[in-house]
């Protein structure tokens, strides 16, 4: 049986589920073949994954110091 | 994490959770699970805005957004011609306030899951519990989402001149 080949449009489409390991083990397949051949959509995933990474990054929380004091008043009067 | 879900809104928010929390604090039966606990609490109460004020139900059609690749736009449009790492150097060219203009451009329906998995690291399974929502939904607005957040990258980097700075630089 010949195994499917998927277009870039549907690779791209796929590839931050395929990251996430939320793709069905065929289509998960399917992704994988098409990186094995194309340059530009290997270079898409990468910055994906570069993209999580960034996200990831500004997640630590910082509260701005007249928020904080606010809350703490508010907390106190609890 | 009230600010990147709520922005502006974020103080009234807390102030929601922290009333929230207090009057439920006997459900609490593990003080060191308290952080997680408290996520939940103001994830309830921001999808409870979210309910409330429909008007921020803002569906975009897939295929308004599907057609964009921030990776080729970069590409094409060569921001950094000196640089021989252009897409991260595009990245690092955003600062943390940038990042939190760009989220806040974003219709909430889409900035929830977004900030919610790739911020706040909550699977998609719990995200769906947090919002309420069917995974599906949750699937599919984390994709516009994700399209969305590249798209208004593009755009806010341009209308902020942040190319022109980091080439010069």
């Amino acid at each position: 049986m010949t195994e499917r080949m998927i277009p870039c449009s549907e690779a791209v489409r796929q590839l931050w589920d395929y990251l996430d390991r939320r793709l069905t083990p065929e289509e998960h397949a399917e992704v994988e073949r098409h990186l094995a051949f194309c340059r530009r959509c290997c270079g898409e995933m990468e910055f994906a994954k570069e993209l999580q990474r960034f996200l990831a990054s500004q997640g630590s929380d910082e509260i701005p110091p007249d928020v904080k004091e606010h809350l703490e008043r508010l907390v106190d009067e609890l | 994490m009230a600010r990147r879900l709520a922005g502006d809104g974020a103080e009234d928010l807390v102030q929601e959770c922290l009333m929230r929390a207090y009057r439920s604090f006997d459900s609490l039966e593990d003080q060191r699970a308290g952080l997680a606990w408290m996520q939940r609490i103001l994830v309830n109460a921001f999808r409870d805005r979210l309910r409330k004020d429909s008007r921020t139900v803002q569906e975009v059609p897939v295929e308004e957004v599907d057609e964009f690749s921030l990776y080729r736009t970069i590409a094409e449009e060569d921001p950094f011609p000196y640089s021989d790492s252009l897409h991260v150097d595009f990245l690092h060219s955003f600062g943390r306030e940038d990042v939190h203009a760009v989220l806040m451009r974003l219709p909430e329906i889409y900035r929830a899951p977004l900030v919610l998995r790739y911020m706040q690291g909550f699977s998609t399974k719990e995200i769906a519990k947090l919002l309420d929502a069917p995974l599906g939904t949750v699937l599919a607005r984390l994709h516009r989402g994700r399209k969305l957040f590249e798209r208004e990258l593009w755009d806010y980097a341009n209308e902020a001149d942040l190319l022109r700075a980091g080439a010069a630089g």
